[in-house]
């Protein structure tokens, strides 16, 4: 994650305005957000009038089933996929492979996971929990090759295997970085070629994204483009940016005879009408999750869901239930590092002590949570009795402490802290009562 | 110069010296110290736990006991922070407290900060011998851009500041954060340790003791008794 965050800073160093399109970046999510109706529905408009067939979805389930109904009334066998959060979010996959459907992954990190059976840990580097030994181990063991021992070596493998399968697929899904809606576009930003095939190759492509990602110009997307590949990977444009607008014409000489777009909603909805509505600015980038110091410790495996880092810890909540994921908003220490490199100036923190007051407030936190916070809020309001729970308290943690004036385990509720760390003892009096002896001298 | 000490919840509890080397730094710079008396925490516990009702509660005793001095002064980043960036947002549905956050936030300081920024302070000379590497807590650095001001402070004291490279990476103390994901919270402190440990520093220092506390326990944790972690209070104060 350090390399991942130093080439954002080198990158940012070179656009001296770098902050002020930050700030134009985050207008223009909020004008969409204010406006979002308007916007997909010009986007509909534009994208019919080229020949793309625009389907709404609710839920993950709608999503699921109109993406097999095009495969199946289609008779198609066949299908290649390149990035799809969305895809994600409803298994997609799985969905389609259980209902006969030959399914590949292309993107390098994704076709890693799909063979290896796993899931991804970060949104543009889904595999980037794997070593490169684990990759030459696994490639040598699925593909039945002899072990390569570098990458581009094991590039090379990769798009070996992968080649035969753009060549015969019927139908290519992927997601959608923008929807441009003056001009019915799909924008596709990515550093490997798959996209372009996945997208141009098969007969049909189907592109699902979310209700969000509908920008209103090519204008827009000028700003966006610029915060975007520098917050995600520190480049000043990434190798690919496909502008799928339409179906192959007449004498085009690519380009899918067939163009679906699939937009979800999926609980954003919600999330618009509530007071956290600036989580859905979110362009994607993954440079909250490089620059969190807990994601670096945990991994992105362990936020449970599509979504890691501290975005994460703000949409899955919100998209899966606060019951099912609260303790996400907690894993965090409000640091701010997120916050500060946010493309479109998310306000993450705010958001996630937002979700805490609702778990709070839903008693969703542990009762003994509860009741001591409770306690220390009542105790905390009333000076003389705080004066005497430190009096204690400081006299308790002092002989804790014993010679070495280290606690090495502490009791009940704190006990936590001293799982990989010990805990320095106070000398025995608080700074309220040595002061008060200090003014009584000094008179 | 009349300045009000917030002497925060940690140091009354934990390190009262941190306490009375804020009172010797500001005195030294010319300023009139006061510690109101009913003092207790800034009620950031509740905040960021999102009891909202109790953090109101405890932040409303320091909207009063607060009200009446020049300036107000903390020897940490994570309260005075607290104060002047979430004070305005907790009352933010209630008029008439929301005036007097908004009054009290804009007389609150950093030590070190206030120390730089407003008393200017000349003459600072520390007690202590070594080289320091310091550690730049998330609150003070990224809400109140408190970053040069220590460094200023001990250049001028003539203390030799060795940089780690991870200084304005979180170390994972995060108030209850600590005690309710511990072992994540002892990794992260780990890693700041690492750190700090490689620049070959004899001291580790910060401005907020909730960092400190942590860093010293997994310091020792992992057998090293010899590096000490101070308050740059502490460190620019000398002993007692
Ligand atoms: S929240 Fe911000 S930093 Fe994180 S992925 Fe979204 S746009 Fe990028």
């Amino acid at each position: 994650m350090a390399r991942m965050s130093g080439v954002r800073a080198d990158a940012v160093a070179k656009v001296p305005n770098f902050e002020e399109i930050r700030t134009a970046g985050a207008a223009i999510r909020d004008r969409v957000l204010s406006n979002l109706d308007a916007y997909l529905f010009q986007f509909e408009q534009a994208a019919q009038a080229r020949g793309v067939i625009v389907h709404w979805a609710e839920t993950g389930t709608d999503v699921n089933r109109i993406v097999r109904d095009i495969a199946q009334q289609n008779g198609v066998k066949k299908i290649i996929k390149s990035k799809s959060m969305l895809g994600e979010e409803s298994s997609l996959n799985h969905y389609l492979q259980e209902a006969g459907l030959d399914v590949r992954e292309t993107d390098l990190g994704e076709y890693i996971l799909q063979i290896s059976g796993e899931t991804p840990s970060h949104i543009i580097a889904p595999a980037i929990h794997k070593s490169k030994e684990d990759v030459g181990e696994l490639f040598e063991r699925v593909h039945q090759m002899p072990r390569k021992h570098t990458i581009p070596e094991m590039c090379r493998e990769a798009r070996m295997m992968l080649r035969p399968h753009f060549l015969s697929a019927d139908m290519g899904i992927s997601g959608a970085n923008f929807l441009i809606a003056e001009t019915g576009s799909v924008v596709i930003v990515t550093n490997e070629g798959n996209g372009r095939m996945t997208t141009t190759m098969p007969r049909i492509h189907v592109a699902i994204t979310g209700i969000e990602k509908v920008i209103p110009t090519l204008e827009d997307l000028s700003v966006l483009l610029r915060l975007l590949t520098r917050s995600a990977t520190g480049q000043a444009t990434s190798n690919y940016i496909s502008m799928l607008t339409g179906v192959r014409g007449p004498n085009d000489s690519d380009g899918p005879e067939q163009m679906h777009v699939v937009i979800v909603d999926n609980h954003r909805t919600e999330l618009l009408a509530s007071d956290m509505r600036e989580a859905l600015r979110c362009i994607r980038c993954g440079a909250c999750m490089n620059h969190c110091p807990v994601y670096e410790v945990i991994g992105g495996h362990t936020y449970g869901w599509v979504y890691p880092g501290p975005i994460g810890s703000v949409l899955t909540p919100s998209y899966v239930g606060l019951e099912k994921a609260g303790e996400l908003p907690n894993a965090s220490t409000l640091c701010g590092a997120c916050a500060v490199v946010c493309p479109v100036k998310i306000p993450l923190p705010d958001l996630m002590r937002k979700l805490r007051e609702k778990s709070f407030e839903r008693k969703l936190r542990p009762a003994s949570e509860r009741l001591s916070m409770r306690l220390w809020g009542y105790v905390a309001a009333r000076p003389k009795l705080y004066a005497l729970a430190t009096k204690l308290g400081a006299r308790m943690l002092q002989w804790m402490g014993g010679e070495d004036k280290l606690i090495h385990k502490l009791p009940g509720g704190l006990k936590e802290w001293t799982n990989g760390r010990d805990m320095p003892a106070p000398s025995g009096k608080t700074f309220r009562e040595l002061y008060a002896e200090k003014k009584a001298v000094g008179k | 110069m009349r300045v009000a000490l917030f002497v925060t919840c940690l140091v009354d509890l934990f390190r009262p010296s941190v306490g009375f080397a804020s009172i010797k730094l500001l005195e030294a710079a010319g300023c009139e110290v006061v510690v109101p008396e009913g003092q207790t925490c800034c009620g950031q516990p509740g905040y960021n736990s999102g009891d909202r009702a109790s953090a109101q509660a405890v932040a409303r005793r320091v909207l009063q006991d607060f009200a009446a001095y020049e300036y107000v002064v903390a020897p940490s980043g994570s309260c005075a922070g607290m104060i002047k960036t979430h004070y305005p947002e907790l009352f933010k549905d209630d008029p008439a407290a929301l005036e007097q956050a908004l009054w009290l936030a804009k007389r609150t300081y950093e030590l070190t900060d206030f120390l730089v920024n407003v008393a200017k302070a000349k003459a600072v000379s520390a007690s202590f011998k070594g080289s320091v590497t310091y550690h730049d807590s998330c609150s003070g650095l990224r809400e109140l851009g408190v970053q040069s001001q220590p460094r200023a402070l001990l250049q001028a004291a003539g203390v030799p500041v060795k940089e780690m490279a991870n200084a304005a990476t979180c170390c994972g103390f995060g108030g209850t954060f600590a005690v309710k994901l511990g072992d994540i919270s002892s990794a992260m402190a780990e890693k700041k340790c690492a750190g700090a440990l490689a620049t070959g520093a004899d001291a580790i220092a910060g401005g907020d003791l909730g960092c400190l506390l942590s860093i010293e326990g997994r310091l020792r944790r992992r057998g090293d008794d010899k590096t000490k972690v101070i308050h740059v209070a502490e460190l620019l104060a000398g002993p007692e």
